[in-house]
């Protein structure tokens, strides 16, 4: 249990944000000099421009520097059972080789944050997660023979997407890449190094993450980059990435939901019930942090749901509220997320309804103020409840995938 | 659903047995294991020398109420007064005082008068808090009516001390008793009397903030009973017996040689007790008695719990820094100035306040006192059966040790010893010669031998954080917990530790009103 000081970084102290192993590369490409700060790190937002990168990701290969992500190993006898205890999911399923997304919750059986865990051996996982969480995981930690370590800094990590990924894998070196499986997870052997390389991903698209050792992250970029060229291969920044998994119906934490351990007003945290992840809650399981606070909201009802919405027009919704009638004084929810999709040419958004207006199919109204040369004008159009995601190719599970 | 047991307690304290004696009474099949080999845990007695018989924790009862002693029948099940009434004799250096009640001797006329005053306006509030003590602890913020009646009674009784008395008992309520004692009165003995009421048994010096609730917390506990500090016949070991014989006619059964292993859970409930001999014991439920700690994390498993409920078990302050010394003497010993005939009180060795202050400032280093400050019972003076004729046995209730010894257990072990020795050896010359055999147990010792996590006297702390609804610890603090089925019974509970009988008892009521 110990903190995270294996990739040589000045303190933070010295330097607030790291540079990643990939930032020489990074900063070589960056057009804009467009960088954001994220978990401790500056990471480019915009490349070139968003368009450019957002359509690499539906139709060529894109390259995005995930080690920012949190990662954290646990290890040790007890460890399936504490997972088991930490998340909602039943981890005695995820075998060997395999990924799982999963959510946990604070007593109160709101979610504190989502992530991925990889089981690597028996009694070896890794955690990915968006916030940190080490206090809440050693805390989680009494009573189990496991260890906790934060290993964010001394794992690089590259997310490969798009149609032509696996493609680019195959020329990067990867033999038997394509016979890898959505949520499986093998080690690689390219040009004498090892590389973890698992088919998951933010885009809803077929694509891979590689997770290697920082010496190996420039001349790994270098041979991706290569192996890409003559299929359109680019680095992305967050921003595309973000319209990606809006179309995916991917949740984004601290957009679409806030940590229920930073809330501070009443009624803003969120349970998995109310999130559409009721299909990540395994009340068959053995006793899991917040089970029993599920099971009364189940048993009570939910209040509020977060929805796909269908939205007339195409004017995005950023942050609109939404009215059962046009003319309502109160709102009936609000959106979270929102961005007129290209690749499904509709206007579409991740809102919060309440009662009964999150049902299937149910039309409410979405107030969209646009700000045109400081002009505010306003307009209220429909919005339909839709299915999630909003775009789920065919390709994005195909295995072998499409050699192209 | 057929279980052997309606309700298995685990640990035969005395608060598992009164506990057990209530729902035994009710109807329940109850079933109490104890792990040692006999009952009482901390209210247990033991020959630690052949021929010489000490209270294993507490060696006066003085907390115990008249009401509960008569519902228990324990004097038809054996219990036998050898001494009630004792006074506290306070030693110092060359002089000393004695206290009976709001009486006492030996200090000067004002202060005489102030500890009159003092003790009775001390005594409303004690009388306030143990309307409290006597309650389940409401839940704050529910709707059940219980909890709306108790919280609403507890608000009146606190207005109906009267103006003047509720803004002193608000006022003082918080503070330390160092402040109080110094502010009320002149005499140093008559100031660390109070201050030794204060912190006995419990992680505190007197500065520590909340020492005026411990202090009053333990007067509350006195009201219930007429008869002051007693000992019963053959110590207070024989309390225990009484209790369990009490238990037994009431149709209870108890099993000692009998170690928990583990709280059967099954479909989120608890349903019986593994043994440590493999044996699988099935029940409707399960009350415990052993503290929280062990409780939720050794006997349960945080498995069945969420981590932050996990974390609050973690933080519940339990870290004992008590110690009981055991003399086995050739010959009553002689205390300088002091009466023989006052040799069988309450004897304090306490000088001053700040003799307190310093004697608790080792332990905050890994230390042992240089300086101990201690309570002290002669039981041998009114109780020939605790040791060979003109033989004497001299418990001690010695503050203070640290928990996690720097030096290792033998060396904090020896050292306290011979701090101790000399400290009786400067009021009582001559005593070291008498002593046939000793025995000092520390925090540690008394963690393994009563099986209590930290030796802590109490369970854990009594302070403002873990008392009354918060005591252990919230979702804990009502007697039942988060599985459904288990509940606690011990000292962590309302209204903590000390032999009242009021944890045990309170949640057998629990038991009664929810899951009857």
């Amino acid at each position: 249990m110990t903190a995270d000081h294996h990739y040589p970084s000045p303190p933070h102290f010295r330097k607030p944000l790291w540079d990643t192993p990939f930032h020489e590369r990074a900063r070589a490409l960056s057009q804009n000099d467009q960088f954001v700060p994220w978990s401790g790190y500056s990471t480019v937002d915009v490349f070139t421009t968003v368009e450019q990168e957002y359509f690499a990701i539906r139709n060529a290969a894109t390259l995005y520097d995930l080690t920012p992500m949190v990662k954290y190993r646990v290890a040790g006898r007890d460890a399936q059972r504490y997972l088991n205890r930490l998340v909602t999911r039943d981890v005695r399923k995820l075998k060997v080789g395999r990924v799982s997304y999963v959510v946990w919750c604070n007593d109160e059986g709101h979610i504190i944050d989502d992530g991925t865990i990889f089981r690597l051996t028996d009694s070896d996982y890794r955690i990915c997660t968006a916030e940190r969480q080490l206090d809440w995981f050693l805390d989680s930690a009494i009573g189990f023979d496991v260890e906790v370590e934060e290993i964010t800094s001394s794992v690089a990590a590259l997310s490969l997407q798009g149609p032509t990924s696996c493609y680019v894998l195959k020329k990067f070196g990867l033999a038997g890449i394509e016979n890898l499986k959505p949520f499986e997870l093998r080690e690689f052997n390219a040009g004498g190094r090892t590389l973890m390389v698992s088919r998951t991903g933010f885009t809803g698209d077929l694509g891979y993450e590689l997770w290697m050792t920082p010496e190996y992250a420039v001349p790994v970029w270098d041979e991706l980059m290569a192996a890409g060229r003559t299929r359109g291969i680019r680095a992305i920044g967050s921003q595309a990435l973000n319209l990606a998994r809006i179309e995916a119906g991917f949740l984004m934490p601290n957009v679409d939901f806030i940590s229920a351990e930073h809330t501070v007003r009443m009624h803003r945290e969120r349970s998995p019930l109310e999130l559409g992840l009721g299909w990540l809650v395994d009340f068959d399981k053995p006793h899991f942090n917040g089970r029993r606070a599920l099971l009364k909201q189940k048993a009570a009802g939910i209040n509020r749901m977060l929805v796909g919405l269908d939205i007339d027009g195409n004017k995005p919704a950023h942050n609109a509220l939404l009215y059962a009638n046009p003319t309502d004084e109160r709102e009936c929810g609000f959106i979270t997320s929102a961005m007129w999709s290209p690749t499904c040419k509709r206007n579409i958004a991740l809102a919060i309804l309440d009662a009964p207006h999150f049902a299937m199919g149910r039309r409410v109204h979405a107030d969209i103020y646009l700000h045109r040369e400081l002009v505010w004008e306003r307009r209220m159009v429909t919005a339909t409840v839709v299915e999630r995601p909003f775009f789920a190719p065919e390709r994005r599970r195909l295995t072998p995938p499409a050699d192209r | 659903m057929s279980h052997a047991w309606d309700t298995i307690i685990i640990g035969a304290g005395h608060n598992g047995l009164v506990c057990a004696q209530m729902l035994a009474s009710a109807g329940h099949r109850v079933l109490v294991l104890e792990a040692s080999n006999s009952v009482g845990g901390f209210a247990a007695s033991r020959e630690f020398s052949p021929g010489f018989v000490a209270s294993n924790g507490a060696h006066f009862l003085h907390q115990f109420s008249d009401e509960l002693t008569a519902r228990l029948r324990l004097e038809r099940h054996g219990l036998r007064w050898s001494a009630v009434s004792l006074a506290t004799t306070v030693l110092g250096a060359g002089r000393h005082l004695r206290i009976q009640g709001a009486l006492v001797e030996g200090a000067s006329e004002q202060d005489a008068v102030r500890w009159q005053q003092l003790t009775a306006r001390l005594a409303r509030y004690a009388g306030f808090l143990a309307t409290v003590q006597r309650a389940i602890p409401p839940r704050l913020g529910s709707v059940d009516f219980h909890d709306r009646w108790s919280l609403l009674k507890m608000g009146l009784r606190l207005r109906l001390l009267g103006r003047t008395d509720m803004r002193e008992f608000l006022r003082i309520a918080g503070m330390n008793v160092y402040d109080l004692a110094t502010d009320e009165l002149d005499d140093p003995l008559l100031q660390a009397a109070l201050g030794m009421d204060a912190i006995l048994g419990s992680n505190f010096g007197p500065r520590a903030p909340g020492t005026v609730l411990t202090m009053l917390s333990r007067r509350a506990g006195e009201t219930g009973s007429a008869n002051g500090y007693r000992v019963p016949v053959g110590g207070v070991g024989a309390f225990a017996s009484a209790l369990a014989a009490a238990a037994t006619a009431a149709g209870a059964s108890i099993r000692t040689n009998a170690t928990v292993a583990g709280i059967v859970v099954e479909n989120d409930e608890a349903r019986g007790v593994d043994l440590s001999n493999g044996e699988r014991l099935s029940a409707t439920r399960v009350v415990s008695s052993v503290d929280p700690r062990q409780t939720f994390i050794s006997l349960l498993g945080t498995e069945h719990l969420d981590t932050g409920f996990v974390r609050r078990v973690d933080h519940f302050r339990q870290r004992g820094i008590t110690a009981k010394l055991h003399l086995a003497l050739n010959a009553l010993p002689v205390f300088t100035g002091v009466p023989k005939s006052q040799l069988g009180d309450r004897l304090l060795i306490a000088p001053s306040l700040d003799y307190l202050e310093t004697a608790y400032n080792a332990s905050k280093y890994g230390e042992v006192s240089a300086l101990p400050a201690l309570e002290i019972s002669i039981p041998s003076v009114n109780d020939h059966t605790l040791a060979p004729a003109g033989r004497h046995v001299l418990t001690a209730i010695v503050n203070y040790a640290a928990f996690d010894a720097k030096n290792g257990l033998p060396t904090a072990r020896s050292t306290l010893l011979s701090n101790t020795l000399a400290v009786l050896e400067s009021v009582a010359p001559g005593i070291i010669d008498l002593v046939s055999a000793s025995e000092m147990l520390l925090p540690m010792d008394l963690e393994r031998e009563n099986r209590s996590t930290g030796g802590h006297w109490h369970h854990g702390d009594l302070a403002f954080d873990q008392f009354l609804m918060v005591r252990p610890f919230p979702g804990a603090a009502q007697y039942q917990t988060p599985v459904r089925g288990l509940y606690l019974c011990g000292a962590g509970s309302h209204p903590g530790g000390g032999l009242t009988g009021l944890p045990g008892r309170l949640a057998a009521e629990k038991i009664q009103r929810t899951d009857p």
